[in-house]
C-alpha cells in the first residue's frame, strides 16, 4: 500500500519486549486494527483495504466500528441492555446507577427483556442504515445473564441476519460459555482485563461470586485471571476476535499494563484498548469515593505509547453507555426509547440497508483515495530533528479541518514529526459556543482539555478564544480549512519548524492535559 | 425464615433471580422480592444464601424479621 509506505511505523523504532509465554499451539491472529500498526504492519485504520491482514479477518473489522478506526467515522453501532446482572464487584462500578464506565452517574438506561431489544434494534436498523453492529455491553456482564444475552441473539440472527454481534464481558464465565458464543456466528468479543497479577487484581476486584460462594480477595483476583486467559485462549483458538478494554488506574495497575499487553497479545488478541479510569466522587464507587483519580492525558499516552509494539492499541474509544446508539462519539439512544419505538413504523429493509451502506463504502474509498493522494503530493520534508507535537484538530467528519471551533464537542489529537501525523486519541469538551454566543465560562476547561496540545486546527475561530488560546500558549490555526487533517497537520508542521529556524518562535515543550470526566453525551 | 430484599436499596439488577435454589425470588416494577413462603436461606442447598453473595448493593437483602 503507497499510503502506509510513506509512514514510519514507530512499532519498528521501539524495541517491544519479550511477550510473556503463550501456549505453543495458539494461532497466531492477524494484525489489529487499531490507530497503529503492530509488528511492521500498517494500521487498517489508515489502510483502504486488506493489505496488512488476511482476507477475512478485514472482511470482519472494515465496517465495525470499535475494531477499525477509520470504520468508526462512517459506521455506527448500538448496545441494548438486556444483561444488568453481574458476577464480579470491580471497585470502579457502582451498580446503583450504570456501570461507571459506560454511563454517566445518575443516568439510568432502560432495561430491555430480549423482545424488547430486538424491536428497538430492528428499528434503529431502519432509521440508521449504517448501523451494522450490535453488542450488548451490560450494564452488568453479559455473560452473568446468558440466557438473555443468548435469546436476544438467537432472535437477531433471524430478524437482522445482516447486524455483526459482539459482546462485552469481564471474562469470568467466558470459559463455559465459548460454544454458545461460537453457534450464534459472534466473531466479536470484548474482555475486560485490567491486570494479569492476582495481587494487583485484589486492589481492584473485592469479590467475585463463583461456584456458589462470594470469594474475596488475592483468591478471587486469581480466579477471574485464570479464566480470563482460559476464555481469551479458547476464543483465538476458535478464531474470534477480541479486543481487551483495560481501564488504567494511576498508582494500581499503570506501570503493570504493558505486562498486561503483553500477556494478552501472547494469546491472540486483537486489539487492546487502554482507557482512562472514569473516577468522582460523585459517581458512587469505592475509587471515587475514596479519592482515587483518573490518568491525565498524558499519563494516559505514555502508558499507550509504552504499549506499542505489543498487542495492536485502539485509541478511538468513548468509552460509551451500555445503551448507546449511533456512531461513536454521538449518542441518539434519546431517539430510541421504547415509547418512541412503539410510535414508529418499523420496516427492516435489508436491499435498502445494502445499498446504502455500498453508499457509505463508496464515501469511505473516495475519502481514502483522496487523502493518499494528498498526502503524496505533500512531498518530502526534511527530518533533521526529532521534534513531535500534538495538534488538536476541530473536525466534523470527513477526515478534514472542517470544524468551527466553538461547536467542537470532541477535539481530535495527533502527534506530529516531520515525517507523519498520527492519531493518537480525542478530548471531549464543552461545546465553548452556544446558541450563537462564546460561553467564556467553557473557555477555560476547553484550554485544560488540550493543554498539550501546540496548536489547534479550525474552519474558524471568533477574536477571543483565539486570543485565549494564545495566551495558554496554543496556536489557533485557520490557515488549512477543508484539507485532510494529515495533510493540514504536517503543513503546519513545516510552517512551525520553519518559524523555529528562522529565530521567530522557540519551541517549547506544552503541559498536561485533563480527561474530562464522564460519557460525552450529545449536544442537544 | 426467610430473607426479604430493601426494595430501595435494589438495583433491580436481576442477579439474585436466577441463583435462587427456590424459585422465590421475582421481579415487580423495577426490584425484586422475595417470598417468605419459598425462601429457605438456602439451608440444605448452599453454605450461604445465594441471593446474598451475588448482590452488589450492601445490606440490599437482610433476614426478615417476623412480629
Amino acid at each position: 500500500m503507497q499510503a502506509a509506505a510513506s509512514y514510519i511505523n514507530i512499532a519498528d523504532l521501539k524495541s517491544s519486549g519479550n511477550a510473556l509465554a503463550a501456549p505453543a499451539d495458539l494461532p497466531a491472529t492477524g494484525g489489529g486494527c487499531g490507530t497503529h500498526g503492530g509488528e511492521g504492519k500498517a494500521s487498517c485504520g489508515s489502510s483502504g483495504g486488506p493489505d496488512d491482514m488476511p482476507q477475512e479477518i478485514w472482511d470482519k473489522v472494515k465496517n465495525h466500528p470499535c475494531y477499525s478506526e477509520e470504520a468508526h467515522h462512517h459506521y455506527a453501532r448500538m448496545h441494548v441492555a438486556v444483561a444488568p446482572a453481574c458476577n464480579i464487584q470491580c471497585n470502579y462500578c457502582n451498580r446503583k446507577y450504570d456501570c461507571s464506565n459506560e454511563s454517566r452517574p445518575g443516568v439510568v438506561s432502560q432495561k430491555l427483556t430480549p423482545e424488547q431489544a430486538v424491536k428497538k434494534v430492528l428499528a434503529v436498523a431502519s432509521e440508521i442504515p449504517q448501523m451494522t453492529v450490535l453488542g450488548i455491553a451490560g450494564p452488568g456482564d453479559s455473560l452473568a445473564s446468558p440466557k438473555k444475552t443468548f435469546e436476544t441473539f438467537r432472535m437477531l440472527q433471524e430478524q437482522a441476519p445482516d447486524i455483526k454481534l459482539c459482546l462485552s464481558t469481564n471474562g469470568l464465565a467466558l470459559p463455559d460459555l465459548v460454544d454458545e458464543i461460537c453457534k450464534y456466528n459472534i466473531d466479536h468479543v470484548t474482555i475486560t482485563i485490567n491486570m494479569v497479577d492476582p495481587e494487583i487484581g485484589a486492589k481492584i476486584y473485592p469479590w467475585i461470586f463463583w461456584d456458589h460462594k462470594r470469594v474475596t480477595g488475592v483468591e478471587a483476583a486469581r480466579i477471574l485471571h485464570e479464566q480470563q486467559m482460559k476464555g481469551l485462549e479458547m476464543l483465538t483458538a476458535r478464531g474470534v476476535l477480541t479486543k481487551i478494554n483495560s481501564v488504567l488506574i494511576p498508582g494500581v495497575n499503570d506501570e503493570h499494563m504493558i505486562e498486561v499487553n503483553k500477556a494478552v497479545k501472547a494469546r491472540g488478541a486483537f486489539l487492546h484498548n487502554i482507557m482512562p479510569l472514569i473516577s468522582e466522587p460523585e459517581h458512587g464507587t469505592y475509587f471515587g469515593l475514596n479519592g482515587q483519580r483518573g490518568p491525565s492525558a498524558q499519563e494516559l499516552k505514555a502508558v499507550q505509547d509504552a504499549c506499542m509494539g505489543g498487542a495492536n492499541l485502539m485509541r478511538h474509544c468513548r468509552q460509551c453507555r451500555a445503551d448507546a446508539v449511533g456512531l461513536l462519539g454521538e449518542d441518539r439512544s434519546e431517539e430510541f426509547t421504547l415509547d418512541k419505538i412503539e410510535e414508529m413504523e418499523v420496516v427492516y429493509d435489508l436491499d435498502r440497508r445494502r445499498s446504502y451502506q455500498d453508499k457509505v463504502e463508496t464515501e469511505r474509498q473516495a475519502q481514502h483515495a483522496a487523502k493518499v493522494e494528498a498526502l503524496a503530493s505533500q512531498g518530502e520534508l526534511e527530518v533533521d530533528d526529532s521534534i513531535k507535537v500534538l495538534v488538536a484538530v476541530a473536525t466534523k467528519g470527513g477526515g478534514r479541518v472542517n470544524e468551527h471551533f466553538g461547536h467542537v464537542t470532541e477535539f481530535q489529537v495527533f502527534e506530529v514529526s516531520a515525517a507523519e501525523a498520527l492519531f493518537v486519541g480525542h478530548r471531549r469538551v464543552d461545546q465553548y459556543c452556544q446558541g450563537g454566543f462564546g460561553e467564556d465560562e467553557q473557555l477555560p476547561s476547553v484550554v485544560r482539555a488540550i493543554n498539550d496540545c501546540h496548536a489547534v486546527l479550525v474552519a474558524k475561530i471568533g477574536a477571543c478564544p483565539r486570543d485565549e488560546l494564545k495566551g495558554a500558549g496554543i496556536e489557533p490555526v485557520d490557515a488549512y480549512v477543508d484539507e485532510f487533517i494529515e495533510k493540514a497537520a504536517l503543513s503546519w508542521f513545516a510552517d512551525y519548524r520553519k518559524r523555529i529556524a528562522s529565530g521567530e518562535i522557540e519551541h517549547q515543550a506544552r503541559g498536561d492535559a485533563s480527561i474530562r470526566q464522564g460519557a460525552y453525551t450529545a449536544a442537544a | 425464615m426467610s430473607l426479604k430484599i430493601i426494595a430501595e436499596l435494589c438495583t433491580g439488577c436481576s442477579a439474585c433471580e436466577p441463583e435462587c435454589p427456590n424459585e422465590a425470588i421475582s421481579e415487580l416494577k423495577n426490584y425484586f422480592i422475595i417470598d417468605p413462603d419459598k425462601c429457605t436461606e438456602c439451608e440444605g442447598d448452599y453454605d450461604t444464601p445465594q441471593c446474598l453473595a451475588v448482590c452488589p448493593v450492601d445490606e440490599c437483602i437482610l433476614p426478615l424479621v417476623t412480629a
